[in-house]
């Protein structure tokens, strides 16, 4: 503020000192004096005046700042609760305090297995660019590194392309304890509402572990390298001997489901494959295991994801801003990117999905057909049934996962014309240099296989397989020694006792342990991806030839088709038939793949989305990652590990047609 | 916002003015100068258009003050992050390399798994449940991190961290809970370095989550209470199997730190114990699970700054404090009463006893003796010195600076600093037992703000008499401390014991509260194992008090403190009241090393089966600038952690080296010839 002061100085000087003896002569002196002093204070103002300006501003601001930390940082903390009880209401009790007040008390151990992508992954040992990241998380968090050094994150983030684990130099690994995946960034819960509400019935970190595993190796090798199966063994083993013989409920969320089931094979097989346990190992150490939204049978997400690097979100991005993913800008080429490093993650394999037509539907036929949206949200509210209005809905071919252009969509197969693509001669290399250092799979392909790819039409669940082997033939060719997506003929073969079966439930059989429940928590009531319409992107150089064809839309209001993705009943991640299946059907009862006759219970979640901003992601959502918050699942939670059993939470929990649609699936057990 | 706007309108608008305008402003400028000039004559007359200018004139004066503090801030703040800026830019200060990077050339690979066991209040704990006034704070550190809380809430916190006073545990309603992983201890605060540096140069040789384990425990808690509560023990036993297992069945490497050392030696008695007290591993599972223990600034023989902590709750810091501002800590302003807080706090903790001097008489000396009578303070420099110039006559040389009278160490507690120089014929004592003896009307209790010390239920006439007393050794000085806190040391008792066994074998020292004691345990029968004295010297450390009776008589003080005043002379040990010896700044030598250096050595009754022990020695060295930071070569209690010397040490041993390998015993201080003089049955 120099500015003003200055300009003011010579007045005040004036004022203040009043001239003593005011004599023309001496007066007309003085005035030419501050004449000059008036030229030279003006001539220094505007020297002055930018840098100062800039000065104010950035203390102004500084000093606002300020203000407003220090009276955030003296509000009451129950501030924000307060106003939101004003607004929308008072909140219901957290399930954690009402329990509490029912009387629960922590008594089951509890194991938290997380799902892809929600746990942190910290460096241990990095290349020359990570420097100074040594044990801060690359993945979660706040994910700075991303846009401090794009390249660089990529670079660590990536396995071996050919044998799946870290490249040489590069070590990154989960970050262990309950901090891994409480929060997937700050103020993103995953567990951290769950952790809250188990810590109000006594549980604290002796009574709860966190099982977290590097999500990014295939299950096997998170024991080959981390020893992280072990290390869940020595610590369920540990939790279930310090708690006074109290078997552990363990809750697995999304992939971990697969992970876990893995885990329960693993467990009981002989060493040096598996760890030895013994085969009541489960028996003795699980009371229950709860599936929290399990892809047991896979997700079309992840098929997407591995052809062509996008899902819905990414489809929609592109309709609504066309060119952007796809530009050379800034030598960028995002999904590029994306794809060559989930690429090398095997995990992605594991969702794949499984069970094959069988399951998925044919090229006329899925165990879906028939769904509307809204009508089973009528149904719900209270309407009754209408067959006559079923048989009318158009007939959708979810068993197509993939089809090229919408026709192919909705044609009857009889009028589909397929020219084979597995033999197709893969072109030479398509301009490779011209890429950049961007290098994935496609540039292999040549124009042929792409064109061949596209001619094919259409894709059912088992020739997808096919598909990716021919599109990512390294790729499949890992993936295919960690995992397996059929189903089993005959169990007792002993090819089946490789660890390649034992995350597909299919083809393996649950541990002997009558005692043991398993639940399949799930919520309903979003519209999931299901199927795909795909087109030939236009420019076939430098880019991923596949795009999903966001311009299929079906003009009709209840139609499945939006954005060139079929949406189904699910959580928007994992479709009801991939969570449900197993616990509706599958294992239900003595069934080959569950001889011992392990109770099995479906409690689904309809999801009401939060009714304002302030509610956050709703405490009774639905939604994939958000169902952790659901308070009507915690509380099922809460009560398996105070040790309620299934009956007492009251059975099956049912809103959508799972039942219906596991009938339709002709599956021997 | 109007401020800011008209701000901008001054400057925007004034350049285009000064520009073009020029001409015509400063005549206007002028005119109004001669206006102004004719002010005060015609005021009265003129008094409308005067008022107009003062109008004109005032807002700008109000707001130039808040102004110019925003520029000042603003100015401040941008040359602030030019510097910062600069500082980033600028090319690397040449930073010496890390040990890890150097061996790692050399071929060194992961190979012992390793556990770190940190020591007290170096790890954190998080709040698991908490009355209403913690709100907020689930799963947020109290005790490390930043500390906030204690800003914002102090007593909220001060009752959370409180243990129960009758239990030793958890009082009701509240879990505070220790934080695991390696988060728990590897910065004590933001910046502040516990194990970071040497779990970033052990990671830089291979290691990571899978073959490092911090053994967190909540130090708060007595060591067998710690398995009571929340099971560490057994955890720490099924983590090492675990980590043996796992990493090839290669035996693990422990590298406990201060008082992680003695909650190990407990550990090592108890995973060999039968349940129910022990964790039932049997009688070979240290010798089947534990390549080495590397001790690191070990607190063996417990430390003397325990001792003036329990009693009045200060230190040689808080003592200093006082001599500098006088009242600050004992005045009631604001009814903060500090140190009566932290007093009341801290006593809660059961683990405090576990560090009270052990051995009694024969290793910290008596009224006339001590093992390191014979250690020159100021000269300590010099003396090494000469060690390392001329090996040869260095006894002749000591013997020049041992003009003076032997400071008697032995006398932990003086009253007065001529009693801490009398010969022991001119001193009176009590026995204890007099001094116990009338323990009865208690003082005005309501007066003292519901803030309670045990100080409170003891007579004026009760403190008087312990104040004659004069002179305390370390076993008179249990029986004051009986006296002073008989909750505290009966709570305690249980779980700790200070003397020296008679006979090992007698059935009683299978009580987990001998476990944590090595003059009245055992170690396990394990011939292959390997025991690291490893500690920093250098630094004068505490080892005996001059305490004087506080001034003032009210209920709220604590009666005894350190008297500041007590100084020796030049070369004295005594400084503020605290006599000094050589050591890493909280434990003396002695503590750490007597057992290595003869306790242990070759095959005692404390040994039986021969571990062989080594003693490595860090001469401390202060970072030679600021720019260093606590610095690579430090041999405090501490900073130790960050010596690049045992950094290096840790690593080889790691990547499988034995003692013999790493060259044996390292010694600067006069370690062997202070054990040598202590009179101990082996």
């Amino acid at each position: 503020m120099s500015l003003l002061r200055r300009r003011k100085v010579p007045e005040n000087e004036r004022t203040q000192v009043p001239d003593p003896n005011p004599d023309g002569n001496q007066k007309d002196k003085k005035i030419i004096d501050k004449k000059i002093e008036i030229q030279k204070s003006q001539k220094q103002q505007s020297k002055w005046n930018c840098v100062d300006s800039c000065c104010w501003f950035i203390g102004c601001i500084c000093v606002v700042w300020w203000v407003l930390l220090f009276l955030y940082n003296m509000m009451p903390s129950s501030f924000p609760q307060y106003m939101t009880e004003v607004i929308t209401g008072p909140m219901p009790d957290p399930p954690g305090v009402k329990l509490q007040k029912e009387g629960l008390k922590a008594k089951h151990p509890v194991v938290f297995v997380p799902g892809i992508v929600t746990g942190g992954l910290e460096l241990w040992e990095g290349h020359q660019c990570a420097d100074g990241l040594f044990r801060k998380r690359l993945w979660g968090g706040t994910f700075g590194e991303v846009y401090k050094r794009p390249l660089c994150w990529v670079e660590h983030m990536s396995l071996d392309n050919e044998t799946g684990l870290d490249p040489p130099g590069i070590r990154v690994r989960p970050v262990s304890g309950l901090v891994a995946a409480d929060y997937f960034a700050p103020g993103y819960f995953v567990w951290a509402v769950l952790i809250a509400n188990l810590a109000r019935i006594g549980y604290e970190e002796k009574t709860m572990y966190m099982a977290s595993y590097d999500w990014r190796l295939s299950f096997q090798n998170t024991e080959v390298r981390d020893q992280a199966l072990s290390r869940i063994k020595s610590n369920i083993e540990l939790m279930v001997a310090t708690n006074g013989g109290n078997k552990a409920v363990i809750i697995p969320h999304s992939m971990g489901v697969l992970y876990f089931l893995h885990f329960m094979k693993w467990v009981e097989a002989p060493a040096p494959m598996g760890g030895g346990g013994g085969p009541d190992w489960c028996a003795k150490h699980i009371k229950t295991v709860v599936n929290i939204g399990g892809p047991f049978l896979g997700v079309p997400k992840a098929v997407s994801g591995l052809f062509s690097a996008e899902a819905r979100d990414i489809a929609v991005a592109r309709a609504i801003a066309p060119g952007v993913l796809d530009k050379d800008l800034f030598h960028i080429q995002t999904l590029q990117h994306i794809m060559k490093m989930t690429r090398t993650w095997d995990s992605t394999m594991s969702m794949i999905p499984k069970g094959g037509d069988t399951i998925w539907g044919g090229l006329d036929w899925a165990p879906e057909e028939g769904y509307v949206l809204s009508k089973r949200r009528q149904r719900n509210n209270g309407t009754s049934e209408d067959e006559a209005t079923e048989s009318k809905v158009k007939h959708v071919n979810y068993g197509r996962i993939i089809s090229f252009g919408k026709d192919v969509a909705k044609a009857h197969s009889s009028e589909i014309e397929r020219i084979d693509f597995r033999d197709a001669v893969k072109g030479s290399n398509v301009a490779n240099h011209t890429c950049r250092d961007v290098w994935t799979e496609y540039h292999d392909m040549g124009f042929g296989g792409i064109k061949a790819v596209a001619e094919y039409k259409t894709y059912t669940a088992a020739e997808i397989l096919d598909l990716l082997q021919f599109v990512a033939p390294k790729m499949m060719e890992r993936g295919s020694a960690h995992f397996s997506y059929g189903i089993a003929d005959n169990l007792e073969d002993p090819k089946y006792q490789h660890y390649k079966y034992w995350s597909n439930p299919l083809e393996t059989t649950l541990p002997n342990a009558p005692d043991m429940e398993i639940f399949s928590m799930y919520g309903v009531g979003v519209p999931t991806e299901r199927a795909y319409v795909y087109r030939l992107a236009p420019a076939a150089e430098c880019y991923i030839p596949f795009q999903i064809d966001t311009s299929a839309d079906d003009d009709d209001e209840d139609s499945c088709l939006k954005d060139g993705v079929f949406t189904i009943d699910g959580d928007e991640t994992v479709p009801v038939l991939s969570a449900g299946f197993m616990s509706a059907k599958g294992w239900r009862g003595k069934t080959r793949f569950n001889p011992s006759g392990i109770p099995t219970y479906i409690r689904e979640y309809d999801h009401a989305p939060p009714s304002s901003l302030l509610e956050g992601r709703g405490t009774q959502s639905g939604a994939h990652v958000d169902i952790m918050g659901n308070f009507a699942l915690i509380e099922d939670i809460m009560r398996i590990a105070a040790g309620a059993k299934g009956e007492e939470l009251g059975g099956d929990l049912v809103y959508s047609d799972i039942f219906k649609w596991s009938e339709k699936i002709e599956l021997p057990l | 916002m109007g401020s800011i706007l008209r701000f901008l309108k001054l400057c925007v608008l004034e350049p285009v003015k000064s520009g073009e305008l020029y001409e015509k402003k400063a005549q206007i400028k002028l005119d109004n100068e001669k206006k102004s000039f004719e002010i005060p004559k015609i005021e009265k007359k003129d008094k409308g258009s005067s008022e107009e200018k003062k109008r004109k004139r005032r807002p700008s004066k109000e707001w130039r003050c808040i102004d110019s503090c925003c520029w000042a801030i603003g100015y401040i703040c941008t040359i602030w992050w030019l510097l910062l800026f600069m500082f980033q830019c600028l090319p690397g200060l040449k930073v010496p390399e890390p040990p890890g990077t150097r061996l790692k050339r050399e071929g060194l690979i992961a190979l012992h798994p390793v556990v770190m066991v940190p020591g007290i209040v170096t790890g954190g704990l998080e709040l698991w449940e908490g009355r209403p006034c913690s709100e907020g704070l689930f799963r947020r550190r109290l005790w490390g991190g930043s500390f906030t809380e204690i800003f914002r809430r102090p007593m909220c916190w001060l009752e959370h961290l409180s243990l129960d006073n009758e239990t030793g545990l958890d009082p009701p309603g509240i879990r505070v809970r220790a934080v695991p992983g390696l988060v728990a201890a590897d910065y004590f605060a933001p910046g502040y370095f516990v194990w970071a540096i040497l779990i970033e140069n052990l990671a830089r040789i291979g290691y990571e989550g899978k073959n490092m384990y911090m053994a967190a425990y909540d130090w708060r808690l007595s060591f067998q209470n710690t398995e009571v509560r929340d099971q560490t023990l057994s955890r720490l036993k099924s983590k090492i199997e675990l980590l043996y297992v796992t990493n090839g069945n290669k035996k693990v490497v422990v590298v406990p730190h201060s008082m992680g050392v003695i909650y190990f030696l407990h550990f090592l008695k108890w995973v060999e114990a039968p349940p129910p007290i022990g964790g039932g591993g049997g009688p070979g599972w240290c010798a089947k699970h534990i390549k080495s223990i590397m001790n690191i600034g070990p607190a063996f023989l417990g430390v003397p700054k325990a001792v003036g902590n329990i009693l009045s709750a200060e230190s040689k810091d808080v003592a200093f404090i006082r001599a500098m501002a006088p009242g600050l800590l004992d005045s009631e302003i604001l009814g903060l009463q500090t140190l009566h807080h932290v007093m009341r706090v801290s006593r809660t903790w059961d683990s405090v006893i576990s560090l009270i001097p052990k051995g009694g008489e024969t290793i910290w000396g008596n009224l006339d003796w001590s093992p390191e009578e014979e250690h020159v303070c100021n000269s300590a420099k010099k003396k090494y010195q000469q060690d390392f110039d001329n090996n040869g006559n260095n006894s002749d040389s000591r013997r020049l600076f041992q003009v003076q009278e032997p400071t008697k160490y032995g006398r932990i507690i003086s009253f007065g600093k001529i009693v801490s120089d009398l010969p022991s014929s001119q001193l009176q004592t009590l026995a204890s037992k007099e001094f116990m003896s009338n323990n009865s009307s208690s003082n005005s209790n309501a007066a003292c703000k519901g803030l309670w010390t045990e100080y409170d239920e003891m007579s004026r006439e009760n403190i008087r008499i312990i104040a004659e007393n004069k002179a305390y050794t370390m076993k008179s000085l249990l029986d004051l401390l009986r006296v002073i806190a008989p909750k505290m040391m009966k709570r305690a008792e249980a779980h700790f014991s200070h003397g020296i066994a008679e006979n090992l074998d007698d059935p009683k020292y299978n009580h987990y509260k001998y476990w944590s004691n090595p003059l009245e345990t055992k170690l396990p029968d394990a011939p292959d194992m390997e025991i690291y004295c490893s500690y920093g010297v250098g630094i004068p450390t505490e080892r005996s008090y001059v305490y004087k009776q506080s001034p003032s008589g009210r209920c709220n003080s604590i009666p005894f403190q350190i008297d500041s005043a007590a100084d020796g002379s030049e070369n004295g040990c005594l400084k503020g009241g605290v006599f000094f010896v050589d050591g890493d700044e909280s434990i003396p030598v002695l503590s750490a090393g007597f057992m290595c250096a003869k306790g242990w050595r070759g095959k005692t009754r404390f040994n039986p089966s021969g571990i062989s022990t080594y003693i490595r020695e860090y001469k401390h060295k202060a970072p030679a600038n600021l720019l260093e930071g606590r610095g690579s070569e430090s041999g405090a209690h501490v900073d130790i952690l960050g010596n690049v010397a045992l950094i290096e040490d840790v690593l080889r041993v790691a990547a499988g080296a034995s003692g013999s390998e790493l060259g044996g015993d390292r010694i600067y201080s006069d370690i062997m010839k202070m054990s040598k003089k202590i009179n101990i049955q082996l």
